[in-house]
């Protein structure tokens, strides 16, 4: 039997599939399917200091093979996260990682602070939600944006630190190089990528945003060329996501750089899309006599 | 377990109207625990989302699933055929609260907001009326199946080519009742809630809204509340409703 377990910036994973930050909520729904310790890890909801309504109906459009999000954050704010929603997670067996958001430097360095007082295993700072226009995107469309905030979070964050970037800039490995050169212990890549549908018959956007994030298959070729492009320019693990429906389509992740990986459409699909990439996977590990999943990382052989 | 996947596989299928389709489809592990009111999202092969369709019948082991074709992805749906099978997640969602004191039920539904109300209609245990809105004869579908379950049924068309020329408001004016469950297109929900507020009877209407989970995880399918102190907040279709106390949603 192979061995599934990873470990990322002193984490140990029991297996590589993390549930993506904003497709698995805080896990209690998911729960009904299987035990969250069938997931190495959850990245929950993107939280923010204060509680957030979020974006106004619809939120939702499909797509060809994908879908558009513009849900804007709607979260509870962090002491609530703190108060009741970790207490449950921590007691299900899985890693427990806090995807932050925030509208200035100051917002990010008090979660993180905060956070860095519980038993929350991991922080991912998001600094790449399309949605919110004080979502903490402005702190990742540039290197020096990405190298800032990383940086003062990093001063306050005594939590290992994994830095989310978003698709929608000119070189996200550069920006990744920036990430860890201000002190991140990993990344993960990518966030979903800008986009819009029109009604053609209302001529309004579908979504009330008028734009959203592209998740799901769809983005899954974009998001294996970035995470090959990211691992060879950072030395730090990264998490590669984007459109992950299949276990075929983990193990290219992986083959392209990714030390883990996080599944989120996919869930909506169906949600026990996650047991079956990890049943994909261990039998391809087995098969192809591989005795660790992390032998699979950067092994790409490019023409 | 609330809810699960199941392989259900499809016993029979009827075409009620141009693009309203009736499929029954065998479920022994999911309809022992449906309850009116509640939902399914049925997966489409080779789409990312599932298909958010209301519960129009829930037998021992069986569901019955009126919807619309509205785009590709019913389209799909539409064209499966008996023996072929569904993956359904359900049952999702609250139902309608049919246990209480009420003696006489009203079920407003307008066009394809029709189906979930004959399920409600059928497990209603008093007097019931079910009022019935359609754009013309050749739209209207489940009007023999209201009566079959021992309601008394009112019909009203836009053209007047069946039943009343008018609105369901027109003959709901008209009744007495003293509870009244609807779904059905915004406006009537509108003119329903504000009838049944004015009379101070209870409503409950079923909300529908784009969707992705299903289960309350994404937050996707966004509705906005009324709190008691009249400010108000983003609440979800699928984990919150699809029903809801009319008076507490922003319509």
């Amino acid at each position: 039997m192979a061995d599934l377990k990873v470990n990322i910036a002193n984490v140990e994973f029991a297996n590589p599939l993390i549930g993506a930050s904003g497709t698995v909520g805080f896990g209690h729904e998911y729960a009904e399917f299987y035990p969250l310790s069938t997931l190495g890890g959850i990245s929950c909801k993107g939280i923010t200091l204060k509680a957030r309504p979020g974006n106004p109906p619809p939120r939702i459009a499909e797509t060809p093979s994908g879908m558009l999000n513009a849900v804007g954050l709607q979260n509870p704010g962090v002491e609530h996260f703190v108060q009741e929603d970790l207490p449950w997670l921590k007691q299900q067996g899985t890693v427990v990682i806090a995807n932050i958001a925030g509208s200035t430097p100051e917002d990010y360095c008090e979660m993180a602070e905060r956070l860095s007082d519980t038993d929350v295993d991991m922080i991912e700072l998001n600094i790449s939600c399309p949605n919110v226009k004080q979502g903490g995107v402005q702190f990742g469309v540039t290197c020096e944006g990405v190298e800032s905030i990383t940086s003062q979070v990093r001063r306050h964050c005594r939590k290992p630190l994994m830095v989310k970037l978003s698709p929608n800039v000119a070189d996200i490995a550069e920006n990744a190089a920036a990430a860890e050169a201000a002190g991140a212990d990993a990344v993960s890549l990518i966030n979903t990528l800008t986009g819009m549908r029109i009604n053609i018959q209302t001529h309004r956007p579908i979504l009330h945003n008028n734009t959203g994030g592209l998740s799901g298959p769809a983005v899954f070729p974009v998001a294996v060329r970035m995470v090959w492009q990211t691992a060879q320019r950072v030395k730090i693990p990264v998490v590669g996501l984007g459109g992950i429906t299949r276990w075929q389509d983990a193990v290219e992740m992986m083959l392209a750089g990714a030390a883990a990986f996080q599944v989120g459409t996919a869930f909506f699909t169906d949600p026990y899309a996650p047991v079956k990439i990890l049943n994909g996977l261990k039998q391809y590990l087995d098969e192809n006599k591989i005795t660790s999943v992390t032998e699979l990382t950067g092994k790409v052989e490019p023409w | 377990m609330r809810y699960d996947t199941e392989l259900c596989r499809i016993l029979a299928k009827k075409q009620l109207t141009k693009d309203i389709f009736d499929v029954t489809v065998s479920a022994p592990k999911l309809a022992p625990i449906a309850k009116p009111g509640q939902f399914a999202q049925i997966l489409v092969p080779g789409k990312t989302l599932r298909r958010p369709i209301s519960l129009c019948g829930i037998g021992r082991e069986t569901f019955r699933l009126v919807f619309q074709v509205r785009g590709a992805g019913t389209k799909i749906l539409s064209e499966l055929q008996p023996g072929e099978k569904m993956d359904i997640l359900a049952p999702l969602g609250k139902g309608f609260p049919l246990e209480g004191s009420a003696t006489h039920a009203v079920f407003v539904g307008g066009g394809i907001g029709v189906p979930p109300l004959l399920c409600a209609a059928a497990a209603f245990s008093g007097e019931r009326t079910a009022v019935l809105g359609f754009r013309s004869k050749n739209a209207a579908i489940l009007a023999d199946d209201f009566a079959a379950c021992g309601c008394q049924v009112q019909i009203a068309t836009d053209d007047g080519s069946l039943g009343t020329h008018g609105l369901v408001t027109d003959i709901l004016k008209k009744q007495h009742f003293d509870i009244c469950y609807a779904c059905g297109p915004m406006p009537m929900l509108r003119a329903v809630a504000k009838l049944c507020a004015q009379r101070k009877i209870p409503c409950w209407i079923s909300m529908e809204q784009r969707m992705a989970c299903g289960i309350g995880a994404c937050l996707g399918c966004a509705v906005e509340l009324r709190r008691e102190d009249d400010s108000s907040y983003y609440g979800h279709v699928c984990k919150d409703g699809p029903v809801f106390p009319a008076d507490r949603v922003v319509l």
